[in-house]
């Protein structure tokens, strides 16, 4: 009897007490799920930041690395006993003689067999390497005595970086007294310093933590990346486009459909052992070789691309396709005209994120010996290579402390590679995008 | 776009081209644990001749062992590591393919079981350790027969109950999951080897291996075993977090890292590098690798890669993997090795 005019008197009337609650009700349910939204978003963004934070601070003791100076005889007789300048010969002389000579010559007390291996350990075992790279530079040095910098070893830069403690009792150390002696003895001198680590950047595997670098690995991954997207992006593109613009719908191109969204889903492992029985057993091409990793690698990646290229086709208005065909255009000048460029912006990203999953797969690769120890950098795409997340996964397994933190820095450089590419498929999409 | 057809044409013809080639680098396969002492000779091989570094795979020792028994031909390895000795199926495999080998045996590898420094010291005996891990043991309730005692399901939860003398505390065992030989390693030398205490088990494997085998070699599933992964650094951290865990690794993970862990006491013995080298302490095994014959003059570098694993300064007493962890063989026996590797001793079992 009295609804109607209640109900009439709602906008204009002061509210009855049981809407003004059920209004508050309402506010607090808004508010709660708000509060819930930031909670998901705090705790995941609070996780990623303890990962990444963990990850880098872990990282920084192996962007630098730590040099003692030698004061290195270069003896005529030892680097080219017969004057004869060729760089071969040069090449193949005993580096790390000089440097063991230049110890002994440091420390005159060192005597005994065991403490002369100890006193070797102070420097890094590829030390010579450096001496090596300094006389085929400066051939006219041949003869006399520099100062030159050389790594020293593993455990000796992890005790200056502070990693190994140097108040342990010695039985519980992996740096012994006369090692730690000896290392003041430089120190003293301020011979010893800590430079930013060139090796990490430039050299390829090494089972020595302070000569070991990624450049093999990365150099493996960008061919192996290129070789994927080579593949995966021209038949993915054709594919969608014939599927999505094409195809008749029957019940062939449904069962296509159901089958290569099934295979996005495939674990990758299943194209390791795929890519071994096809292209290895059968096609016989070489193990442990980018063609085959990035072939494997875009197999996986394709449905992925087929997926988005799909569906950023069909997000193009028909209204663009009709008045293609209003006008004259053909079939394929609507496409190629029209519809792909201005799908090109969520291919390309469809490409890019399908590509940076490739970049960071392991599982297929481990079938067909992709996870190996590959010290030569790779030239071509049949050489035998690695990839960055193998070369994170072999670092974390080697027993030397030293890798730790340069299996962290290995994850920060693959971390900067996947977003750099995901930034140039941000630059790509931003420039075609267009909008109507 | 329609170079597609193009692309994928012109990485075909790379691939038999390439497959076509000589390969001029070595390929290694194999086990987990000799894998690192391989990288550093390849490396040090690479570094100092003119040949290419070799490229090495770790596949577990039994991987290893398909891969280098499905035939002679540059698409297959060269060589094999193995933690283990080949086994006589994989031996018949090998030969079946008409490959011809030779066995090079290259140190020692202790497996010792470990807890955190700050925790209390184990001293265990091989029968503890049988007991503690072994899924059905002997029934400690029911006094033995006198040639049989009734397998029961493994009723010891703390140390304590297996022996006074050992702490109260659970047992928590972190291991190498079933794939790696670090793991068949010790349920053959630790497990096995502890079962030999009683005697009617020795007297099963003489009449049924088989049950023998499945009783000594089983490892309980009721969560006192907890299979970690092959990943032993972080099995170092997850026992420095966790002080009444003890975990089953390679001695050189104990060697590098022996300010935080320590090993336990097995037999009255220290799983020291002397103990080890010794023949001492009991759970240690030898490492091998075996080289292809047919390979050896196709692939340059097989021989001088030999005879650089084998040379004193590698794998001596003083040589460069020393220090990576690798236990050396007695000098006699090192020669020996060197010898037969040289001279390419075909393996016979």
């Amino acid at each position: 009897m009295t609804d109607t005019s209640t109900s009439m008197s709602v906008s204009a009337a002061p509210k009855s007490p049981e809407k003004i609650a059920r209004l508050k009700a309402r506010y607090r349910a808004e508010r709660r799920f708000r509060f819930y939204g930031r909670a998901a978003i705090a705790i995941a963004a609070g996780i990623l930041i303890f990962l990444l934070s963990s990850i880098v601070y872990n990282s920084i003791p192996a962007f630098t690395q730590n040099f003692v100076e030698l004061d290195i005889e270069l003896a005529q007789d030892v680097i080219d006993p017969n004057f004869s300048n060729d760089a071969e010969i040069i090449y193949a002389a005993d580096w790390q003689g000089l440097i063991k000579t230049s110890l002994r010559r440091e420390f005159p007390e060192v005597n005994s067999r065991a403490d002369k291996r100890e006193l070797y350990d102070l420097v890094s075992s590829g030390a010579g390497d450096w001496v090596r790279d300094f006389v085929l530079d400066n051939p006219q040095a041949i003869g006399s005595m520099v100062r030159l910098a050389v790594p020293t070893s593993d455990d000796i830069d992890l005790l200056i970086k502070g990693l190994i403690d140097r108040n342990l009792p010695e039985s519980d150390r992996l740096v012994s007294n006369k090692e730690l002696g000896w290392l003041d003895h430089y120190t003293a001198q301020g011979r010893v310093h800590t430079q930013f680590a060139w090796v990490l950047f430039t050299s390829g595997d090494s089972r020595e933590p302070e000569m070991a670098g990624l450049s093999g690995a990365f150099v493996g991954s960008l061919l192996t990346i290129l070789v994927t997207l080579a593949v995966s992006f021209p038949i993915g593109v054709m594919a969608a486009i014939y599927l999505e613009e094409l195809a008749p719908k029957n019940r062939i191109t449904g069962i296509i459909e159901v089958n290569i969204n099934n295979l996005a889903a495939v674990p990758s492992i299943v194209f390791g052992l795929l890519g071994l029985a096809v292209f290895i057993s059968f096609f016989q091409m070489p193990r442990s070789a980018p063609l085959v990793g990035g072939l494997v690698l875009s197999l996986m990646t394709l449905p992925t691309i087929i997926i988005a290229t799909r569906a950023s086709l069909a997000s193009i208005p028909p209204s663009i396709r009709e008045a293609a065909l209003g006008v004259g255009a053909s079939r394929l000048q609507v496409i190629f005209h029209h519809v792909l460029p201005l799908a090109m912006p969520g291919i390309l990203t469809g490409t890019i994120i399908g590509l940076a999953q490739a970049a960071g797969e392991t599982a297929p690769l481990l079938m067909i010996g992709m996870m190996a120890f590959i010290v030569d950098t790779p030239t071509d795409i049949t050489s035998k290579a690695t990839v960055l997340p193998a070369q994170i996964y072999m670092w974390a397994n080697n027993p030397e402390r030293a890798f730790l933190p340069k299996t962290s820095a290995a994850i920060v450089v693959l971390l900067l590679f996947l977003l750099s590419v995901n930034a140039t498929a941000i630059y790509f999409r931003k420039k075609f995008e267009k909008r109507w | 776009m329609f170079n597609s057809k193009l692309i994928t044409g012109a990485l075909a013809a790379i691939a038999m081209t390439s497959a076509a080639q000589a390969r001029d680098q070595i390929e290694i396969v194999g086990s987990s644990t000799v894998f690192p002492f391989a990288t550093t000779v390849a490396e040090q091989f690479g570094r100092t001749s003119k040949f290419k570094t070799p490229v090495i795979e770790s596949t577990g020792s039994g991987g290893g062992m398909k891969l280098f028994c499905a035939g002679i031909g540059l698409e297959h390895p060269d060589i094999t590591n193995a933690s283990r000795r080949i086994k006589e199926k994989e031996f018949k495999k090998c030969q079946a393919n008409g490959i011809d080998l030779s066995e090079v045996v290259i140190g020692f590898d202790g497996i010792v079981l470990a807890n955190a420094k700050g925790a209390p010291q184990l001293k265990l005996t091989l029968e503890q350790i049988y007991l503690a891990t072994a899924k059905k043991v002997p029934d400690p309730n029911k006094p033995c027969q006198s040639d049989w005692c009734e397998p029961v399901k493994n009723p010891y939860q703390k140390w304590s109950d297996i022996d006074a003398s050992l702490p109260a505390k659970k047992i928590e065992i972190l291991g190498p999951p079933p794939t790696s030989g670090t793991r068949d390693a010790f349920q053959e030398l630790a497990m096995s080897g502890g079962s030999k205490a009683y005697p009617h088990m020795s007297a099963l494997k003489k009449t049924d291996k088989s049950m023998w085998k499945k009783l000594t070699r089983t490892v309980r599933d009721d969560g006192a075993w907890i299979d970690a992964g092959e990943n032993d650094n972080l099995m170092v951290s997850k026992l420095v977090a966790n002080p009444d865990a003890v975990g089953v690794f390679g001695y050189s993970f104990l060697d590098q890292n022996s300010d935080k862990i320590k090993g336990a006491i097995v037999n009255g013995t220290q799983p020291t590098f002397d103990n080890i080298a010794g023949g001492k302490y009991k759970i240690s095994r030898s490492l091998f690798f075996y080289i292809k014959h047919a390979h050896v003059g196709t692939v340059p570098g097989i021989q001088e890669f030999v005879a650089e694993f084998t040379s004193e300064k590698a794998f001596g007493e003083e040589g460069y993997l020393v220090p990576k962890g690798l236990i050396p063989l007695p000098s006699t026996d090192r020669a020996t090795q060197r010898n037969n590797s040289s001279s390419l001793t075909k393996l016979a079992l």
